[in-house]
Order: structure tokens, then sequence, then C-alpha cells
């Protein structure tokens, strides 16, 4: 079966001011499996969000491929829904209306197209906020509201970028069980992006440990834990392990 | 006013003194008000500065206002001023949009804004009337300038400025350029659109008037500019104030327009 995304040496080199150049990502490859859910773990800078970036078709390799269902990546598509730290609503719309945004850019009748924004808003909790703006919503109420706009347009992988870096601890448990449980009904494959090595544990099949200067791939880690998650395996010792393991490799990696 | 180098969206800065009630704030600027009109009642009644008294300047008022010379001047100077910001602004919004949008354009488009925005576009009006005569147009195309000028500049800085996460989110949602221009480019820039606007229209006020000292049969400067002729201070005072009054209003209109198009945004 041919996977789901496959990095292949994938590089990527940044010109910088005065004539440098500066390699964000060093020939990383990378299979991910249908249905599959990983994680990616590593220090700032070590080319994550470049990695997701090259998947999602918004950058550029300088060097390698990304095949997705055996086809290279050539821009976005709708078939990869992408997640952003900040959210990126669009603030002049309601929640309904950002949630609507892919459907109607794909010509669906505003009858269709309402009742599926609806059905993703219930999804994440936000029916009694379907008409409000942005601003008026909280910041994890934002990210659902993305996360519903991302489903909406019915994508096979979701490329998420740190989601939820930038919520509070209670938030984002939360928003992490509401992951873990729609991924459970409807197996996307998922590529999630995230800086906390317990959510890295805590959602991924796979941890993926990158490693900086250059940004690559240092190692894989296979989290041996039956989905679904739940607290009390959040609080279990083979949990723990898993979390030292993955804190040594991500903050002491042995030199490469 | 001039054209700004800079333009920020965000409407009027939230003032240090916002923890005082409304009807505080507003007594004080009554209080403000009446003050400035005893003081000016008190000088001019000794006779201090040989200036015409707030009475003398009400007479002068309520008679230019029966015989309906003012409403034919301030209708000829608003006239013009709608005339010329109105071209200003539909010309200034596409070619800003074209410079934000096209880097061709830009650098083919950039160096003539550039460097008119430099001049003053009072400057303009010798040249102006000597090719485009005594009439209408070249007030009109002074004006149409000093609105361009600012309006262009700030939608060029609206475009550029567009958040890229926005135009990403709107790419991996199926959008391509055309679309993404529609309804995320356009929207995004709006606040800075209307800062640009705002500036046009104030610059414009300035515009007109001046031109109508320089050049008019008509107008409020014009007005001023006879008034000036026969030393008749209470016209000129409330040519003053009715310039004064107009720009204030137009001014309003515009903050309350870019209440309505922009209260999506996130005011800090
Ligand atoms: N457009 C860019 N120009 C120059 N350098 C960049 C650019 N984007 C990212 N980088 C650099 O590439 C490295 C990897 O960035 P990134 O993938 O965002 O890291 P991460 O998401 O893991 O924190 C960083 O050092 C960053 O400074
Ligand atoms: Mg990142």
């Amino acid at each position: 079966m041919t996977p789901r995304i496959s990095f292949q040496n994938v590089s990527r080199r940044f010109e910088l001011g005065g004539g440098g150049e500066f390699l964000a990502l060093d020939r990383f490859s990378l299979e991910v499996g249908e249905g599959e859910f990983i994680t990616v773990v590593g220090p700032s800078g070590c080319g994550k969000s470049t990695a997701m970036n090259i998947a999602a078709g918004l950058l550029r390799p300088t060097a390698g491929r990304v095949l997705v269902d055996g086809a290279a990546v050539e821009g976005p598509g709708p078939e990869r829904g992408v997640i952003f730290q900040q959210y990126a609503l669009f603030p002049w719309l309601t929640v309904r209306e950002n949630v609507e945004f892919g459907l109607r850019v794909a010509g669906m009748p505003g009858k269709r197209r309402r009742e599926i924004a609806d059905r993703f808003i219930g999804l994440v909790g936000l029916t009694d906020f379907a008409e409000a703006l942005p601003k008026t919503l909280s910041g994890g109420m934002k990210q659902r509201c993305a996360i519903a706009r991302a489903y909406a347009v019915d994508p096979k992988i979701l490329l998420m970028d740190e989601p939820f870096g930038a919520l509070d601890a209670l938030t984002r448990v939360t928003l992490q069980d509401q992951l873990l449980r729609t991924w459970s009904q409807e197996r996307r494959t998922v590529m999630f992006i995230t800086h906390d090595v317990d959510e890295a544990v805590y959602l991924g099949g796979r941890v993926i440990v990158m490693a900086a200067r250059p940004g690559r791939l240092y190692k894989v880690i296979p989290v041996d834990l039956p989905y679904p998650r739940t607290e009390e395996m959040r609080l279990s010792t083979a949990f723990a392990a898993l979390r030292n393991e993955v804190w040594r490799s991500v903050y002491h990696p042995e030199a490469a | 006013m001039s054209a700004a180098p800079d333009v920020t969206p965000g409407g009027a800065a939230p003032s240090r003194a916002s923890w005082m009630p409304g009807a505080t704030m507003l007594a004080l600027n009554i209080l403000a008000v009446l003050l400035g009109l005893g003081a000016w009642a008190l000088v001019t009644a000794e006779g201090v500065v040989g200036l015409p008294g707030p009475g003398a300047v009400l007479s002068a008022a309520i008679t230019l206002a029966r015989n309906g010379q003012l409403l034919s001047d301030a209708l000829a100077s608003l006239a013009r001023v709608l005339t010329g910001f109105l071209l200003g602004v539909l010309v200034a919004i596409p070619v800003g949009f074209l410079m934000g949008w096209y880097k061709v354009a830009r650098g083919l488009i950039e160096p003539y804004v550039q460097f008119f925005r430099t001049i003053p576009p009072l400057a303009v009006i010798p040249l102006a009337i000597v090719t485009m005569g005594i009439g209408e147009t070249p007030k009109i195309f002074v004006i149409f300038l000093a609105a361009f000028l600012s309006s262009v500049v700030a939608t060029f800085q609206g475009v550029v400025s567009v958040d890229r996460t926005l135009i990403n989110a709107a790419r991996v949602l199926g959008a391509k350029d055309a679309t993404i221009f529609r309804r995320v480019v356009i929207p995004a820039s709006t606040p800075f659109i209307m800062v640009g606007v705002r500036i046009g229209l104030g610059s414009s006020w300035a515009t007109v008037v001046a031109a109508e000292l320089i050049a008019a049969q008509s107008g409020l400067g014009f007005r001023m500019q006879q008034a000036q002729l026969y030393y008749d201070l209470p016209t000129i005072f409330v040519s003053l104030i009715a310039i004064g009054v107009l720009g204030l209003l137009m001014d309003r209109i515009i903050i309350a327009a870019d209440r309505v198009l922009t209260a999506w945004q996130e005011k800090a």
C-alpha cells in the first residue's frame, strides 16, 4: 500500500540577507501511513513548520519531493487541510462564514454549504457562536472554528502546526481529547506539530523527533499505547517512560 | 493636512482619558466652547484686537443664510470637493491594488507617486490654471490629486501588509489568486484604505478652499476673498466657521463609515 504522505529527501535552503544561505531542512525523509496520527516535536527552528509547509504546498523544497498518495505535491489542495497556530480566521467573516469559506470557493450552493458548516460548527461546540465575529471568541474557540473550517472541506490529511500552542493548559487538554475523538470516528491522516512533549506522546502513534542546525529528522519513537487515549494513560508509568525518552531526544540529542 | 507618510489603521487612538464617563467629557467640551465664546466677546467688546464680536458674526451669518449665499457657497465648495475626492479615491484604489499585487506595476508607478507626494497639491494650481483654463477643471484636478495621492499610498500599504497567514489559509482551502484578491486582500486592506480616504478628504477640503482663494467665482474660499477686498471681517468669520464645521462633519461621516466597514477589527 502506498503511504499517504511520503517525504523523500526533502531539503530547503533559505537565502539570507548578505548572500548567505541557511539550511532549514536537510534531507528529511518520512512516510506517513493512511489513517496514521503522527506528532512532530523538536526545538524551535528545527524545520518543523518548513517540512509541514512543503507538504501543504505552501513552500517549495529546494531538493527532494513530497508525494501525497503517490503524486508529487505541486501546491495546496483541498485533500490536505491545514491548521495554523495563529488560527488564521478571516476576521471580517462570522464563524459560519469562515467555516463555509472552502465550500464557497469550491462553488457549493448556499443551502448545502450551510448544512455542512452547521454540522462542523456543532461538532466543535460553537453552535451558539455561529454568527459571532472572531474578535469576540477566546483563543480556544478560535482554534475550534479553524478546525471546523478545515474539516468542512473534508480533507483526507490534516496538517496541524502547533495548533494548541497558544492555549492555556486546560483548554489544550480538552481540545486534544476532542481531536482524538473526531480522529477515531473519521480516520484522517494527521501530522501534528508541537513543541510540547506531553502533547506529542498523548496524541501520536509515532513521535517524530527533529533536531536543529541543520533541521533534520533525528529519531522516530513509536508510542505503544492503544487508542482511545485516556486520562489514566496520561498518568501511567508507560506514558512517563515514553515522555522521558522523547524529552531526552529533544533536549539532549547525541551528537549527529 | 498633508499626506502622511505612513498609515496605520485602527481609527482614533484610544484616548488617555477614556476612563472618563462620556457625559462628563461632553460637558467639558461644551464648557470649553462657551468659555472660548465668552473670551472672544470680552476681548472684542473692549476693542482690543479690532475683530468683530460673536454678535456681529452671528448677524452676518443670519444675513448670509437668509439671502441664500451661505448655502450656495457651501454647495459650490462641497460639489468641487466631492467630485475631485470621489474621482481621486475611485482611481487610487485600483491603482493602489495594482501596486500592491503586482511588483511590476509597483516598480512603474511608485516613482511618480513618491515624487508627486512631495509636492503640495496647491503648488500645482498655477500649472493647472495655465493648462486647463480658469473653469472648474483645474480646481477639481487639484483636489483629485490631493485625494488620489493619499489614498493610493494607503491602499498600496494595505495590500502589502495583508497577513500572509490569511492568504495561506485561503490557498489551502482551495482559493486561487482571483478569489484570494476578492475575498481576502480587499477586505483585509479596508482599514488602511479608510485611513487614506480620511486623510484624502481632509487634504481635499484644505485644497478646495485654497484653490477658491486663488481662482474661483463661487465657494466659501471665493466669498472670503471677496470679503477681504471690502474689509468685511464678519463674512470672513462666517466662512471660516462654515469651512470648519463642514470639514468636521465630513470627517465624522468617514469615521462612521469606517466603524461600519471595519467593525470586525480587533481593537487593541
Ligand atoms: N522565509 C524564511 N527565510 C529565512 N529563514 C527562514 C524562513 N522561514 C524559516 N526560516 C528559518 O528556518 C528555520 C526553520 O524554521 P521553521 O521550520 O519555522 O522551524 P520550527 O517550525 O521548527 O520552529 C529557522 O531557523 C527559521 O529562522
Ligand atoms: Mg514553527
